[in-house]
């Protein structure tokens, strides 16, 4: 387990700690691009809105392999967030109705196997993704 | 994240190098701004030197898209979109508010 500040200049390092995982665990360069694109999306999240207006936030990020998959948690202190409140972006709306907000989450569920949001575990957000091989 | 500004007859471009994040967002819709901001609508995106994109990138070419798609006066189309970017644009359904091409040359001929 990992503490990252909660900043946006993090991010990189967020990636390339989980890509690096992905990539001893043979998961394919087009996995390990979206292993990285939603662990990003999921830390923005908690850095944008977990985190929104509390300084010095920290996300413990775990990452390793279990079985024939690769396994994320992401535990942070900020405001409980409920994904259900969140609206799944209309896609096919046109370009002065396109909505970007609830974009990140929608992501992540295409790219990743599982993605699972757990409140109120040791007081806190608790965001688990898996990724199975292949 | 890189950007560098190419000012051609009909469009201009932004080619971009490096990865847009939440953190390097902020840089590329600056660069988008300052075309925007001098009245050049009709802008290609080459993205041959781009190595990643997450939403935060996707928020800044939406947001500038509206804004030189208004009253007709231009758009923003993209070049040189490596596979991996282009299947987050697709997931993210932005393929069909973009033309893509498959380099600089042929996007600035569109123009």
């Amino acid at each position: 387990m990992i503490k990252f500040p909660a900043k946006f200049e993090f991010l990189d390092e967020i990636r390339e700690f989980v890509g690096g995982i992905a990539e001893a665990g043979g998961f394919s360069p087009k996995d390990i691009y979206s292993i990285q694109l939603a662990a990003d999306e999921a830390a923005s999240n908690i850095i944008e809105h977990a985190y929104a207006g509390i300084p010095d936030g920290e996300v413990e990020i775990a990452c390793g392999l279990r079985d024939d998959a690769l396994v994320i948690t992401m535990h942070d202190h900020g405001i409980p967030f409920d994904p259900s409140k969140v609206k799944e972006p209309n896609l096919t709306a046109d370009l002065s109705e396109r909505q970007i907000g609830g974009l990140g989450i929608y992501l992540m569920r295409k790219l990743m196997d599982e993605v699972v949001y757990e409140q109120g575990r040791e007081a806190g957000n608790l965001l688990t993704l898996v990724k199975r091989r292949g | 994240m890189e950007a560098t500004h190419q000012e051609f007859k009909h469009c201009d471009m932004l080619s971009v190098k490096g990865r847009v994040d939440s953190s390097t967002a902020p840089q590329f819709t600056r660069a988008l701004e300052a075309m925007l901001d001098k009245g050049r609508y009709k802008i290609v995106v080459d993205m041959s030197e781009l190595d990643y994109v997450s939403s935060a990138g996707f928020r800044a070419l939406l947001a500038a898209q509206r804004t030189c798609k208004r009253y007709n006066r231009g758009e923003v189309v993209l070049s040189g979109v490596a596979p991996r970017i282009r299947e987050a644009l697709e997931l993210a359904g932005f393929n069909e508010l973009f033309k893509t091409f498959d380099d600089s040359i042929a996007a600035v001929g569109h123009f």
